[in-house]
């Protein structure tokens, strides 16, 4: 049978690779996006696995609410990039400067 | 090996493939596909742990509605991609090195049995008849239902922020003012003017 | 009357006199406030002659009056030790401040400052007396320093004169040098016997006697030997003794009523006093006595050569001051304080009646005080010249005037003196008899014989300067006459001080009388010395007048040796002066400039500058660069957890 374990290694090898997905994608936005919905699925792989394991539909509910909050976020990143676009005609991150003092 | 070990091991590759490959393409397009791609074995992957609901909700939900939107912006928006490019290795290094150590560390507590992730027992399938929707919807409607009326609510207001982010106001497109047209009267209008009969009309 | 009323009115009757004429002058007029200064200071005057004769009938008096404040069990008090020591002193400042202030009204007749001068003479007065009348040493310490400011303030009176300016300063200076130590004997004082009252501390001195103590580097310190020699530092900057002597001559840039009061008459032997006052103290050292005879006679010896070469009349007066100042000391080191006080009320009398003459010369002269420009004055202020005469005479030790007995008795002590450096000592005080009759009459002969050097308009000009002027000469030649032959049998056969100074060896009389003294006057080596003095001032300035240059031309080295007063100016103004500014100027340049401005002040400010340079570029204002901060930093946490905090 399946341990745990390799669930658990599944979430962590897609958290790692979403981390290097911010690295390297620092010039597109939209990737980085994507990256951080790769980050919260690979939060929402351990926590469906936590509940299969531990027969407890609480952390399916968690997941549930996760999903619901990253929809959110999608919608409203998506919205702010194309704000962005308009008054930047960039969505380059390396353009996004504005912060320096 | 059984049907099921088989099952997951086959989409816990293509996941890690796809996602790989979504931060690593250089067509955002292609990227969002591959992202598609990686929702879709993740959500097989639930379905070895018997969360059909969910399994069913990320496909609904991601590949239909976010995945869709992300396709909708990226083509919407003129981005070049030639300059995208640039400098595409010069973090690759850093970034390798810090995922790597995470993963490694990651890894390493998943496998020290610290939450008995090694030796837990794989539960027995649950009897026929079960739905996990109708458990899963049991759970929500009566312990979690404030958390999920205030899911709905930021739902609401991601929606409202969206639109408030989005809309802009051109100034070559034209509006009615409902306001200004209930208060014209007909002085602002008309003017009523006397002229005098012309004489060749008198017949 | 309440005996301390009485004494208490002495002092406030003078300060009430210089508030008046301090504050109010301006409101009050000359005229008033003069009369005010003059009434509260002829008050005093009969009060302390009252005391006196009190005093002399028997009734001693010690107890304070006013408790000023209590300290962790010290007491801080005024109070007032009446005795024969204090009284002899009350009478002689408030005589010789009343007479004083009697030749200003003529001296000061048309200077601006006139009501501020009398102001500041009653408050010395004032100081001065509670001084002398003080039974504690804070107390007298106050004194001291009141009479110090009021010092300054007056050598300073004419202040837009840059000179006086530099006197002043140069005098606080010195003097501060002085009072130093003087505070550091009584702090010594306070930490040994715990009370700074002087019975307290007299009659627990000899149980002290031998005490010592550990200073640094393990050295052995004799308790009294510090005291004294502390006290004596104090004494040295008030009385002027070598090497603190250097502002007393430069103190002559005061008005000359102040030069005869403060810098010859009372202040400056405040010291003396005070050593005489400490006896009981000072008799318990022989290590400080020996001090004090050395200082004493070098004095005496450096400032009477000095003397033969000035030729400003003022600044022969002062260093005749300052020498006799020496014979004083050497009579304290010799432990002849009835003698020192006995040449102090002589040598107040004859030595303001010399100022005093000086001043109304300088006066008659227009404020010339060249005596190269002088001679043939004799004519003209027959009055001046007759009691400048006898001052000198009294000055160069001729019987009966009063300084003969004075100076015989320091002459006779140290004769018999078993202090260490005695023998030095009878040979400096004999040598100053030579000296001292030299240079006295040398300003005789130089400024009231001989052809007349002034030029023609001064000259029409030259007539005996008024009456204020006049009657305080003739009232202070008269004590200068009598004073020595009238004291001089109480002092010797020790009744006059009584119990008041203490000598440990023995009685301090040296059974000698007036009579006897005049009798063997002409059998005694210093008579025999002061009349060559004389002599010799006569041959060189009346009879010979060319002797003196040729005897500089002879030993031009000697003559300029003497003209720098020794260098002592110079070596202050190079050691202190230039060092100070030098060590000024290093921390300056080093403590301040770099050290502080430098590293500390903008040392910090561009380390700050620098750092915050390097922080900067971590503020590229990039968020990609916040978001990889922050997941380094979360691997970095996860590491901690997972390594550090494992084990």
């Amino acid at each position: 049978m399946i341990p745990l374990s390799h669930y658990l290694i599944v979430g962590a090898l897609l958290f790692a690779i979403s981390i290097v997905g911010i690295f390297l994608n620092r010039k597109n936005l939209v990737i980085i996006l994507m990256a951080i919905e790769l980050l919260l699925l690979a939060a929402n792989v351990n926590f469906v696995a936590f509940s299969h394991y531990l027969e407890d539909l609480s952390g399916q509910v968690f997941v549930f609410f996760v999903l619901t909050v990253a929809a959110a976020e999608a919608a409203i990143g998506l919205a702010i990039l194309i704000v962005l676009f308009r008054t930047r005609r960039s969505i380059n991150v390396q353009d996004l400067d504005r912060l320096k003092g | 090996m059984t049907f099921l070990e088989v099952v997951f091991y086959v989409f816990a590759a293509v996941l890690i493939a796809s996602s790989l490959l979504v931060v690593t393409v250089r067509n955002p397009v292609r990227a969002a596909l591959f992202l598609v791609l990686a929702f879709f074995s993740a959500a097989c992957l639930w379905l070895t742990l018997e969360a059909e609901f969910l399994a069913i909700t990320l496909v609904l939900v991601y590949v239909g509605a976010v995945m869709v939107l992300f396709l909708f912006v990226i083509m919407m928006l003129d981005i070049d991609i030639a300059q995208m490019r640039a400098g595409f290795a010069n973090y690759l290094p850093l970034g390798s090195i810090v995922a790597l150590v995470m993963a490694g560390e990651l890894i390493l507590v998943m496998l020290s049995g610290e939450f008995g992730a090694t030796e837990l027992p794989r539960p027995a399938g649950q009897a026929v008849g079960y739905s996990n929707t109708e458990a899963l919807g049991r759970l929500v409607y009566t312990d979690y239902v404030f958390a999920f009326e205030v899911a709905a609510v930021i739902l609401l207001v991601a929606i409202i922020a969206a639109i408030s982010l989005t809309l802009r106001r051109r100034p070559e497109t034209r509006y009615q003012a409902p306001e200004k047209q209930v208060r014209v009267r007909k002085e602002d209008r008309i003017r009523i003017i006397k002229m005098p009969r012309r004489p060749e009309e008198k017949s | 009357m309440n005996r301390e009323l009485l004494y208490l009115l002495v002092p406030l009757s003078c300060l009430v006199a210089a508030l008046l004429a301090g504050f109010l002058g301006s409101r009050i007029g000359r005229v008033n406030a003069h009369r005010s200064a003059i009434g509260g200071v002829g008050l005093a005057f009969v009060l302390s002659c009252l005391i006196a004769s009190d005093v002399f009938s028997g009734n001693h008096f010690n107890g304070s009056v006013y408790t000023w404040a209590v300290s962790g069990g010290t007491r801080f008090e005024i109070g007032f030790l009446i005795d024969p020591l204090s009284a002899v002193m009350m009478v002689v400042v408030t005589f010789v401040s009343l007479m004083v202030h009697i030749y200003t009204i003529g001296y000061m007749a048309d200077d601006p400052g006139y009501t501020r001068f009398f102001s500041y003479i009653a408050l010395f007065t004032f100081a001065m007396l509670m001084l002398v009348m003080s039974n504690n040493f804070l107390q007298l310490f106050f004194g001291w320093e009141g009479v110090g400011l009021v010092s300054y303030l007056l050598i300073g009176f004419w202040n837009e004169r840059e000179s006086a300016i530099r006197a002043n300063l140069k005098a606080f200076l010195v003097n501060r040098v002085g009072d130093f130590g003087f505070i550091l004997g009584i702090g010594a004082v306070l930490a040994l016997f715990g009370s700074l009252d002087y019975q307290t501390v007299f009659d627990a001195a000899p149980s002290f006697a031998d005490g010592t103590f550990t200073g640094p580097f393990g050295s052995e310190w004799h308790w009294m030997t510090l005291i004294c020699l502390l006290l004596f530092v104090g004494a040295m900057g008030k009385s002027a003794q070598v090497p603190l002597h250097v502002w007393l001559p430069d103190s002559m840039e005061g008005p000359t009523p102040i030069s005869a009061l403060i810098h010859a008459a009372t202040m400056v032997t405040a010291g003396i006093f005070l050593v005489a006052r400490m006896s009981p103290l000072f008799e318990l050292s022989t290590t400080a006595l020996a001090v004090v005879l050395l200082i004493g006679a070098l004095t005496t010896l450096l400032m009477a050569f000095v003397a033969l070469v000035q030729t400003d009349i003022k600044r022969v007066v002062a260093y005749s001051t300052l020498s006799q100042l020496g014979y004083m000391t050497v009579a304290l080191g010799a432990s002849a304080y009835s003698a020192a006080i006995f040449h102090l009320a002589t040598h107040a009398f004859f030595k303001a009646l010399l100022f005093l003459a000086a001043g109304s010369v300088i006066i008659a002269m227009h404020h010339e005080q060249d005596m190269r420009r002088m001679g043939g004055l004799r004519k003209l202020m027959p009055v001046t010249y007759i009691t400048c005469v006898i001052g000198s005479l009294a000055l160069a030790g001729i019987p009966p005037f009063a300084g003969f007995f004075s100076k015989d008795a320091i002459i006779e002590a140290v004769h018999h003196s078993s202090t260490p450096g005695a023998g030095f000592a009878y040979v400096a005080v004999m040598i100053g008899v030579v000296l001292t009759a030299f240079y006295s009459f040398r300003l005789v002969f130089m400024a009231f014989h001989g052809e007349e050097r002034m030029d023609a308009k001064t000259r029409s000009h030259l007539h005996e300067p008024p009456r204020v002027v006049t009657i305080p000469l003739v009232a202070l030649a008269v004590p200068s006459i009598l004073a020595g032959l009238i004291l001089v049998d109480p002092v010797m056969d020790g009744s006059l001080f009584g119990n008041s100074v203490v000598v440990s060896a023995g009685p301090e009389g040296l059974g000698m009388t007036a009579a006897g003294m005049l009798a063997h006057a002409p059998y005694s080596a210093p008579f025999w010395l002061a009349l060559t003095g004389i002599l010799l001032a006569w041959v060189c300035y009346s009879w010979k007048p060319g002797l003196p240059a040729s005897a500089a031309e002879r030993w031009p080295r000697l003559y300029r040796l003497l003209m720098n007063k020794y260098g002592f100016d110079e070596f202050y103004h190079w050691v202190f002066a230039d060092g100070a500014r030098g060590l000024g100027h290093f921390f300056w340049e080093w403590g301040d400039r770099r050290l502080i401005d430098g590293w500390m002040v903008n040392g910090i400010a561009g380390a700050v500058g620098r750092a915050a340079g390097l922080v900067r570029r971590i503020q590229s204002g990039l968020v990609y660069h916040y978001a990889f901060a922050m997941i380094i930093g979360l691997v970095g946490l996860m590491s901690w957890f997972l390594f550090a905090r494992g084990n």
